[in-house]
Order: C-alpha cells, then structure tokens, then sequence
C-alpha cells in the first residue's frame, strides 16, 4: 500500500500537470465553441473564419495594450489587456458586422445552400488571416503583465511539505473567473431576456420567428456582436494563458468545431461542456504517467515506459480523433444538436 | 363589407398562376373555412393573404385599409395571425416562452392574455414549463394557436389545423375555435376534413383549380348534393 | 465584347491570357523563373482537377486535401530511397507483428460488430478488444520503433524505401492516397456537407500528425532530402556531356561567334550553366503535362459518360436519385476515391520536383484551401476551368508577393526612409496575398459564382 504522502504527492502531481492545465485551456475552448456553435444555429453555416475573428479581436487587445502601457496605464495586480479587452471587442465586432454586411448578408438573403457559406467564409478567413498578419505580423507576441503566479511550487512546497510542487499561474485563475462570469451572462441573456428568447426562437425555427414579428436583422446583428466578444475574450486568456500567435488561432479552430459539435452543435452548453472534454482528452491522453504511477504503485510494480498513450506531439491530433469519433457515432453530440 | 376581403386573386410562385381569380371574405366573429380536393390552391389562399405570395392581380383589404402590397410581418403587426400546418411552435422552447414569443411585437403586459390561452387550453397551463417539443401533436396544436392568439389578433388563420389528430382531439380543437370566434376574432381555416370543418362554418368555399367553384354558409353546403358528392365523399 | 465572354470563347480566352501572362514573366524576370511557375502550375491544375471530381461532380466538400498531397509525397520516398537494411534487421520484425496485429485487430473488430446485436455488450467487447490490443500491439511497436529510430539518427532512423525510380510513386502515390480515402470515405461520406468538411479537415491534420512524429516512416520533422532516381537528368550532368554542350553551342552559335576566344569559353560555359537548368525544367514540364493531360481527358470522358450524368443528377438531386434506387453512399465513395488519387498524384509529383519531403511544409491554408480556391474560382464542375484555376491561382500565390511588395514600395514612396511605418508595411507586404486570394474567392463567389469557365449547362436525365 503507497502512503498517505504518496497518495497526496500523487494528486498534487497531477492536478498540477492535468487538473488546471485542463480547466483553464478548457475553459478558453468553451468560449472559442459558444461562439462556433451560435453562428451555426443562428447564422446557420459553420464559421471556418472563426479561429480568425478570435485572432484578430486578441490582436486588437494587444495593440492596445501596448497603447495603455506606454501610457502608463496599468490595472494593478491584474494584466492590462482586461482593461484593454472592451475596446478589442469593439474592433472585433466592427470586423464581424462589416464581413457580415458585405458578405453572408448577400448569401443569407438569397437562402444559399450551407456549402457556400462554408465556402465564403473560407474566404473571410483568409482576409482576416491577411490582415492579423499584416498588422501585427506571424510571430509570437508576450503581452502579460501584472502579477504571474498566485502561488508558485516552490512556496507550495514549503507551505505543504509536500515533495511535489503545484503552481497556480493567475492567467488560469483569471481564465475561469472571466469564462463563469462570461457563460453565466450569456445564460441569463439568453434565458431571461426578450432578445436573448428571440434569438432561441429564431434558431429554433425561423420562419414562425418572422411569423412572430421577431426581426431577423436585429437578431444577426446581436449575434454577431455576442460572438465577436465571446472570441476576443476566449482569444484574449488564451493568449495571456500561452502567447499570441496569429498561425495557432487559426489551428484553434479545429479543436472548437470538435468541443462544438461533442457538445451537440447549436447547443450552448454543450458547447461548454464539449470544450471542457477536448480539453481534458488532450492533456489527459498525452500525459505521462510514470511519475504517477511511481507515488501509488509498490517498487517492484513500477512502471518502465512513461506510461503514456500518445506522445505529446499529438496533443493537437487528440481532438481531431475525437471530433471524428463523434461524428461518426453520435453525431448529434452529448447534448442533443441539432440534428444532421 | 367583410373585415377581411381578398378580392379576384390571382397570381403564384413564379411560374404559372396558382390562384386564378379566387375571393374569399370573413367578418369578424365569424369562421370562414376553405376546402377543396389536393392542389386546388387552398393554402395558397392563405399564403396570399400572408403576403407571401406574388399577386398579379386582385387586391387584399383589411377593415377598409388595402394591405395588398404590406409585407408579411406587417400584416402581423396589422393583426394577421398565422398557424402553419407544420413546425408551427418552437419545438425547444417551452410552452410559456412559445406564447411569450408570440407576443413579441406587444410591448404591454401580456400576462392577461396569457390567462385567457391558460383558460382556453387549460392543459397548456399545467405544462407551461415544458418544452413544446415534447407535447403530443393535439396539444402542440393547442400551443401552436395559443401562440398565434398572443399578438391579440383579429383575424386568426390556421393551415390545417387537424393534420395528423385524432378525431376526438379533432373536435375538442374544433370547440376551442368556436369559442376564438366567439371573442370577436375573425377566422379563416383551410381544412382537409371538409364535413367536420363546415359543421362549424358560418361560411365555406370550395376552391377548384384555384377559384370559387362553391360559396355558401357551412350549412348550405353540406346540403348541397353536387359538393356533398364530388368533395364529401357522398 | 458578350459574344466574346460566351461560354464557348470563354475558355480559349481564359487560357491564351494565362499564356500571355507566363511569357510576361519569362521576358520581364526570366525563363527559369517562368518555367518553375509552369511546372507548378501544372501540378496545381492536376491537384484541382482532383478536387474537381470531388466537388465539382458530386458536390462533396473535402477539405483533407492537404492530407492525400501529403500522402503522394510519403509515396516518393517510400518508393525512392534505398532500403534501410540496418533498421529492418533491428526493428523490421516488430514492425511485421506489429502490423499483422493491427491487422488481426480489425478483422476482430468488424466480426465482433457484425455479429452482436447493438447494445452494451457489443459496446464492451470492442472496448476490451481495442484496449488489449493497444497494449499488446505496443509491446512490439515501441522497442521496434526505438531500434529503427536509433540507427544512424543524423541521417537515416526510418525503414527507407524500395529503392525504385521515383516516378513509380506517382502511381502509388495515387494508389495510397486512393486506399486511405476508401477508409476516410467509408466512414465520413454519411455525414452533411459541412460535417464532412471539418472531419476531413481533422483527417488531414491527423495524417499530417502521423507523418510529423512517426520518424520510422519518412524520418518525420527531420525531414527527407535529396531525393534520387529521378526521371529527369540532373544538371551536373548535362553540363558535361558532350551532346548537351554541342546542342548549346550550336543554338547559340551566331551570339558566340561575335565573342573574341576568350569570352566565348566563358560565356559558353554561363549558357550551358543556364541551358542544363532550363533543359530540366522543361523535361518535368513535357512529363507533368503528360499526365495532366492524360488525366484531363479521361475525367472529360468520364464526366461525360452515363457515369458522369449519373453524378451530376445525384449531386443536383440526391433525394430524387436515391428514389431512383441510385445507390448514392456508393457513387460518392467511388468520386471521393477517385479524387483522391488524383491529388495523391500530383502530390508525389511535387515531391519529386522538390527533391525532399518535409512534413512540416504540409499546412491547409497551402494545400487545402488554395487548391479549393483553384476549383471554385477557375468553374467548378468543368475541367478545363479546373485547370485554368490551377494556373491562374499559382500564377496569382506567386505573382502577388512581389506585387505587393510593389504596391507597398509606391504606397510608401513619399514617407520617411526612416519610418517605423514605412518599414513595417514594406516587412508586411507579402502577407497581401492571403488578402488577394481571400478578396479574388468572396468576388468570385459573388460575382461569378460558377467560376471564370463554367460549368455547361445541359439537359440531363438520371
């Protein structure tokens, strides 16, 4: 039998290299997958331009971040880019209304077949991606500041005397207090409110919506702003959690069609229960666990390899494999989608 | 003069005309009631006075006011209410929120209103929390007139309101229209169960090929042997 | 000036445009230049006529096209390289118990499968099969794949290849790219469109994945260089053979003869230099052509067959067609199949020009994403459009860069030399292009959403 320490050793372990690693980057992907799964039940397409839109409202927080530092102004303990977040979201809702209006406004009037909407905002991706890179260029960009760590593992082990340390870094406490607040007030929004349940509607089915005087205009223009905020700010601690970097937005995208669609696509919790299961499938699959097992296994059974699944190159292939997976058994994801 | 008129209609979806030279008229406290066999244009009809539909010719008036050329969610706003024949409620929404969104356009206090559907469909009362979609088909038909009845209409249109019930929710759903009628609300229904339907009727027409073959009260018509054995089935 | 745009003149037009553009840039930069656009724009048309048949045909949006190039590419090396007999000594057993076992895995899975009812204990028994196998198969992978991997790491650690003449992997190239659609195509191709693009997209970044970390394949992120056993001479060689020699000396011979003795020898020695690389170029040209042209023909042909009508009513009506007892799950898989092995081609073609395979080089903006803009903006659904977008978007990938550039260098003209701005637009500028390319598609789509040349209309019947 492994001792009580072990036991503790091996729990800090892993939930220093599993736990909140996962909750946090779970956390960022709920986010990135709301606003994936609104533009499928509202817009109706799925948003191939959404990894995009997350990039550039993030770059649009850092530039101006930038602004605010040499300004000297500063939020404290707190990073300046949650200071500097409202304006991003403004740029990134001008963005989203200004494709919206002289692109899938044409296609939506015209009840284009879903296809060519994934065509054309293939082709807003591009834009989007050209311009991201133009402004603030390919490479990665640090842009945290204010406090970094709210203990590290050194102080957590002379605080618990425990021989494994556990470092909580604020960006991931800071990730899942903005994502609760983030999903709580979308919730009540589309819960509570007469333009949140007229959204519903109008996704639920459009045609008794307009019967219903509801107007579609208003509801797209709504949603586009909810998603344009939902991606800055998932785009936004993700980058502050990790870095910037216009080439990984991009790839980000996958990993949020897959937590959209796990959840059940057009569903938003869902979509917040889906990020958190990607999340938790890379990170658990790609871990070794030698070290692991080593604390709650008897000497002579301890393992040899790294105990690991996948090596950690497939971080990224995880959720693909899942999103697959699925599709391909359960296509209306957890929670019930919309049906294929 | 009717409150509803919609006079020699004629006009389609782009290709050949559908409705050739069709009227129909209801008043208010009254139901009017359009049948005909498959492909005669009775939704069509309907479609028509929605304002979903090209008219070449012919004109829709709505107490006096010509309507001909508003749109859609105008005419709801001028008091049109609509139930389709199918996907007529917010299947994921529940009952409460579906007759909340049929008052969308209200901007005064609906609770009253709400009441009234509660003490017409007293079922829907106890189910309000659920979700429509989870209701049987008579009952969702039940919401799918509730809802339509939130904007306060009045006229009230209903597509085939008993597509797919059974013939005893059929009748109970026939009872609560009458009592529709009875508030002074204007109805027009197009139905494929002729016989039941101009039982209740104050008026019917039978549409052919897109225009009156047969106009009369519910009760004439049922009287009338050439309708009785061509569209009733004997 | 319309009956010039008619859809019958359209096409000749598009292409003699294309001609005019490529002989601008072989006058105004220079031949060799003009001519490695020309290869590449051949490999392009081919790699679009494939996803042509996809979409274009049956209407299917696969977007793993990154994912089958790569695969023609793994083709060239399989094919090319010299076995490794070292590493197939140390670790060639485990990898062919290893690979029976997957194999065994399989046959299990779909016995098991089809002969359990649906339900959980079906449900167990696969999850029992695939995670005792997972162990076991790994018992064998792992030290097998060490061994291989740890024999001359700085220049081999992989199985190598057969050893062939690089041109037979454009065969298998097509052949495996073909394989893998199958098995992509067999699971996948019930799913909605767009469902059917993100999992192909997933695929392809799973193959992508594969090829990047399995070093016992293609020495993954270390990359394969200096491929061989190549169909075209090589350029050291030409220049000392005496045929080669003569051929330039005598093409030339009126410019050399104005030369005193001693700038003849140099300037001889400047033209063969110049005429070996332009005489290789255009030996991959005359074979890239071959092939597209071969491949043109028989997918006009095949779009004109029964078969052919038969896919355009199943992708304008499925449901009308699958009334009609068309077996539409059927067709697709053998239009995805096909298409797949042509890109798989045209992958192992480019590998073969490149000299070297670089799994990194594989990314979808690339070679996803610009080969659908080739099909959508070049008129999806007819082949000669297919390849006039491969032209045309290459052309484009290639030209805009120093178009930019251009534009940037006139845009900033009257600031500071000395700016900040004027030095970051001018370091910018060639991220312009995705701008073009994602502004030339939302045109396309708007303005001429069938494409430069579009598909004929015509009266068909299933």
């Amino acid at each position: 039998m492994p001792e009580f320490v072990d036991i503790l050793n091996a729990i800090v372990l892993f939930s220093n290299f599993v736990l909140v690693p996962a909750i946090s980057y779970g956390a960022q992907l709920a986010l990135g997958a709301l606003g994936v799964t609104l533009v499928y039940s509202i817009l109706r397409f799925s948003n191939f331009a959404h990894g995009d839109l997350m990039a550039f409202g993030t770059m649009s927080v850092i530039l101006i971040t930038w602004g605010f530092q040499s300004m000297g102004i500063s939020f404290g303990p707190l990073p300046t880019a949650l200071l500097a977040l409202p304006f991003g979201i403004l740029c990134a809702i001008g963005l989203s209304l200004m494709f919206d209006k002289t692109v899938y406004k044409f296609y939506r009037v015209k009840k284009s077949a879903p296809v060519i909407f994934v065509i054309v905002s293939t082709g807003v991706m591009f834009m989007t991606n050209a311009i991201v890179r133009f402004i603030i260029g390919p490479s990665d960009q640090r842009f945290m500041d204010g406090t970094k760590f709210i203990f590290r593992p050194r102080e957590f082990k002379e605080f618990t005397g425990l021989s494994e340390g556990l470092a909580l870094k604020s960006t991931q406490v800071l990730t899942l207090t903005v994502a609760i607040i983030a999903v709580a007030a979308l919730f009540y929004f589309l819960q509570k409110t007469r333009t949140g349940k007229a959204m519903r509607a109008f996704s639920d089915n459009e045609d008794l919506a307009l019967l219903s005087g509801i107007n579609p205009d208003r509801v797209v223009l709504i949603t586009w702003i909810i998603v344009a905020a939902l991606a800055t700010t998932a785009g936004t601690l993700y980058g502050l959690d990790k870095s910037f970097k216009p080439f990984t937005y991009f790839m980000l995208l996958l990993p949020m069609f897959a937590a959209a669609i796990v959840g059940g696509i057009g569903s938003p919790i869902g979509a917040v229960v889906g990020g958190f299961v990607i999340a938790f499938s890379e990170v658990i699959v790609t871990y070794a666990y030698k070290k692991f097992f080593i604390y709650l296994m008897p000497e002579s059974l301890e393992p040899s390899g790294l105990m690991q699944f996948l090596s950690t190159d497939y971080k990224f292939a995880v959720s693909f494999i899942i999103l697959v997976v699925v599709l391909l058994m359960r296509p209306t994801g957890i929670f019930k989608g919309q049906s294929i | 003069m009717s409150y509803l008129i919609a006079d020699q209609l004629r006009g389609g979806y782009g290709g050949a005309d559908i409705l050739n030279g069709c009227s129909l008229s209801v008043d208010k406290g009254e139901v009017a009631v359009i049948v005909g066999p498959n492909g005669a244009g009775k939704s069509t009809a309907m479609k028509a006075l929605l304002g979903m539909l090209d008219l070449r010719e012919g004109s829709v008036t709505l107490g006096g006011k010509d309507i001909t050329h508003m749109s859609p969610q105008d005419r709801v706003g001028q008091g049109i209410a609509f139930v389709p024949q199918t996907h007529n409620v917010f299947a994921g929404m529940t009952v409460e929120e579906n007759l909340e969104m049929g008052a969308f356009l209200r901007n005064d206090d609906i609770t009253g209103t709400m009441e009234q559907i509660y003490d017409l469909f007293p079922i829907l009362k106890e189910k309000r929390r659920q979700n429509a979609g989870e209701l049987s088909g008579g009952q969702r038909q039940q919401v799918a007139v509730g809802r339509a009845m939130m904007t306060q209409p009045s006229v009230l249109m209903l597509d085939e309101p008993t597509a797919g019930v059974s013939p005893i929710v059929m009748d109970e759903l026939f009872d609560r229209i009458l009592e529709v009628k009875q508030q002074g609300i204007a109805v027009l229904m197009v139905e494929q169960n002729a016989a039941q339907a101009l039982n209740i009727a104050d008026k019917g027409y039978v549409l052919v090929s897109g225009a009156n073959k047969h106009t009369g009260s519910g009760e004439e018509l049922l009287a009338d042997p050439v309708v009785r054995r061509t569209f009733l089935g004997g | 000036m319309n009956a010039l745009l008619s859809q019958q003149n359209r096409a000749p037009l598009a292409f003699s445009l294309m001609a005019l553009l490529l002989i601008a840039v072989g006058m105004g930069q220079s031949w060799p230049f003009a001519l490695a656009i020309i290869n590449l724009c051949l490999i392009s048309a081919i790699m679009s006529l494939g996803v042509n048949i996809q979409w274009g045909y049956a209407g299917l949006l696969n977007l793993g096209v990154m994912g089958f190039t790569a695969l023609g590419g793994v083709a060239a090396v399989l094919i090319s390289e010299a076995p490794v007999l070292e590493a197939w000594s140390v670790g060639g057993q485990g990898m062919v118990v290893s690979f029976i076992l997957v194999v065994i895995t399989i046959v299990l899975a779909i016995l098991v499968h089809r002969n359990m009812t649906s339900g959980w204990p079906r449900k167990a028994a696969l999850s029992v099969l695939f995670i005792g196998a997972y162990f076991t198969i790994n018992h064998f992978y792992e030290p097998s794949v060490l061994a291989i991997e740890n024999v001359n790491p700085a220049t081999m650690g992989f199985l190598g290849g057969l050893g062939l003449p690089i041109i037979f992997s454009w065969v298998v190239g097509g052949i495996m790219a073909a394989g893998v659609a199958w098995v992509i195509g067999k699971i996948t191709l019930g799913l909605r469109s767009d469902y059917l693009a993100i999992a192909t997209l997933g695929i392809s970044e799973i193959i992508i994945a594969v090829l990047k970390n399995e070093d016992w394949i293609a020495r993954g992120v270390k990359n394969v260089s200096g491929l061989d056993r190549r169909p075209v001479p090589y350029e050291l060689d030409l220049q000392t053979s005496p045929w080669f020699m003569d051929m330039i000396e005598s093409m030339f011979s009126g410019r050399l003869a104005l030369l005193s003795d001693v700038e003849r020898v140099t300037a001889l020695k400047q033209l063969i230099i110049q005429g070996s690389s332009v005489f290789v170029k255009l030996c991959y040209t005359g074979l890239f052509t071959v092939v597209l042209i071969a491949i043109l023909m028989l997918s006009i042909k095949a779009l004109n067959s029964p078969w052919g009508r038969m896919m355009r009513a199943i992708r304008d009506n499925e449901e009308a067609a699958n009334a009609m007892g068309k077996n539409v799950v059927r067709q697709h898989l053998q239009v995805f199949v096909l298409g797949s092995a042509v890109v798989g081609i045209a992958g192992a073609m480019l590998v073969t020009i490149d000299g070297m395979f670089i799994p990194t080089a594989y990314q979808p903006l690339r070679f996803t994403f610009l080969i659908w803009l080739m099909v959508v903006i070049g008129g999806s659904g007819n082949n000669l459009g297919a390849v006039f977008g491969g032209f045309f978007i290459w052309f484009m990938w290639i030209e805009a860069e120093p178009l930019s550039m251009a534009f940037m260098d006139l845009v900033t003209m009257g600031m500071d030399q000395a700016s900040d701005l004027r030095n970051h637009l001018l370091k910018s500028a060639p991220h312009l292009r995705l701008f073009i390319m994602g502004l030339t598609l939302l045109l396309t789509m708007r303005f001429m959403p069938k494409g430069i040349i579009p598909e004929e209309t015509r009266l068909h019947s299933v």
